[in-house]
């Protein structure tokens, strides 16, 4: 079994602070490495984020397999869901799951909505999506590869509903954004 | 990057008996859950669970357990009460978390990555680099109009902030002017209705597209709520009576500024008064110059 933080206090709060600034400041890049020997199908920044977030009080779904899997369920602790509607914490080192599919909350408590940490192939600021609302003082530029085809599309259906939503973090190696579901993204013109 | 030196590595504290800021791993992972939703959804409040902490409700148990689940061997803590760095409140929260966790800790506001607040935001124009704590011991802003928290809550996902629109009407209507100097309520992202924490009306326009990111504790209540960065915050008010923050007219009496909050301060037993900045490192500053 491959190790999780080396040191478990400073690893998480590192990874949080992170989190916490990509999620105030939606498009805007953050670096999180603090797990350099992971299973192959794991991002560090994915990885990172799932660690400092979920625990065995949170449901998680993941896409992983093998090593990896067993990577997660060993050092999170969290039980590991088939259904993707019931999860908490989803990662999604493959294929991104709809959007639609997993949990937005109810109008009282929209906290209880999913977070999906989704690996993606590259992340570039300064060029991409427009990204508008808060956290954003003008306009942020976003540009994610490995995205399925129809994302924008999904995103605006889950942007409707708010205060109800779905939370994405995209990770791309030690990069990481967050696009929280009160995001705007407009493609490029 | 540097690496990190623990600061709380054995030998390095005074403290071994505890966690690096006081808290345990798992809570801070559950008050850390709730942050992001609460960064998520501007202006809803999260229920948590909020732990006893060794000082009492209505002493910023809220305000503290946010800033130890954000805070690390890097950041630079402030801890103003009312403004002013040297109160009881201020001096034993600063030094609880400069124990408990070795940071380092100012009065500046301008060297601060993490400013813990009680009722008021400092003068000084905050940075991208710092995050505000505010300690609330209500966060419910309809609590004086509704009691009952499960019908708050459908208000709230319903949006219907009638209660408080009719309660500053009727205000208005007696008095001419809101009846709430401080902890007046505002609007944020268009969307939730939220107890700004009792910052006087003065402070409410720094709220709006502001820089830095602002998290609200309340320990009692168990609720976390937040502001990001650059997000609309609209004090509550009627287009024909707009929302005007209000200030004492002096002038600071230690350094002089006619544009800071001024607390009235009683100065001899013959009824004398005096007016003094109520943010303290802005007034040395000023004094200074």
């Amino acid at each position: 079994m491959r190790p999780a933080f080396n040191d478990p206090v400073f690893g998480a709060q590192e990874s949080f602070r992170a989190l916490m600034e990509a999620m105030a400041r939606p498009g805007r890049i953050q670096r999180c490495d603090v797990l350099p020997d992971l299973p192959e199908a794991l991002a560090p920044s994915a990885a990172a984020a799932l660690l400092t977030l979920a625990d065995a009080e949170t449901a998680v779904w993941t896409d992983a397999t093998g090593e990896a899997r067993e990577w997660i369920a060993f050092h999170t602790g969290a039980p590991l869901v088939a259904d993707a509607s019931k999860a908490q914490f989803l990662l999604a080192t493959g294929t991104m799951p709809a959007l639609a599919t997993l949990d937005a909350g109810s109008d009282e408590t929209p906290q209880d909505s999913a977070t999906l940490i989704l690996q993606c192939e590259t992340l570039a600021e300064g060029a991409g999506w427009r990204l508008s609302g808060p956290g954003i003082e003008h306009e942020h530029r976003l540009g994610a590869a490995g995205l399925p085809a129809d994302f924008t599309a999904q995103w605006a259906a889950n942007r409707q509903g708010f205060p109800c939503g779905v939370d994405l973090v995209l990770c791309a190696g030690a990069r990481l954004a967050a696009l929280p579901r009160s995001t705007r993204i407009e493609e490029a013109g | 990057m540097n690496a990190i030196t623990p600061r709380n590595a054995p030998g390095n504290t005074p403290e071994h008996a505890y966690n690096f800021a006081y808290l345990d791993e798992a809570t801070k992972r559950m008050i850390r859950r709730a942050i992001l939703k609460a960064i998520a959804i501007p202006g809803h409040q999260i229920p948590f669970g909020a732990r006893e902490m060794p000082l009492p409700y209505g002493w910023g148990t809220g305000g503290i357990q946010v800033t130890a689940a954000i805070l690390g061997p890097r950041d630079v803590l402030k801890v103003i009460d009312q403004g002013a760095d040297d109160t009881t409140n201020a001096v034993s929260i600063r030094r609880f978390f400069a124990r408990v966790a070795n940071v380092e800790t100012t009065t500046r506001t301008a060297e601060a990555t993490i400013i813990q607040t009680r009722h008021r935001i400092p003068e000084r124009p905050l940075t991208e680099g710092q995050v505000m704590v505010f300690q609330v011991p209500m966060p419910e802003p309809l609590f004086r109009l509704e009691p009952r928290l499960a019908e708050t809550r459908r208000l709230h996902a319903l949006g219907d902030y009638s209660l408080a629109q009719v309660r500053l009407y009727e205000d208005i209507a007696r008095q001419g002017e809101s009846g709430s100097a401080y902890n007046h309520p505002v609007m944020v992202g268009g969307r939730y209705l939220m107890s700004p924490s009792p910052i006087p009306g003065f402070d409410n326009p720094k709220l709006h597209n502001s820089p830095a990111l602002m998290l609200f504790g309340a320990g009692r209540e168990k609720k976390i709520y937040a502001v990001p960065p650059y997000t609309e915050v609209r004090s509550l008010d009627f287009e024909d009576h707009p929302f005007k923050p209000m200030r004492a007219p002096q002038c600071c009496s230690a350094c002089g500024s006619a544009t800071s909050y001024l607390d009235e301060i009683v100065a001899d037993d013959q009824g004398g008064r005096i007016f003094v900045c109520s943010d303290t490192d802005h007034c040395a500053e000023t004094q200074g110059q």
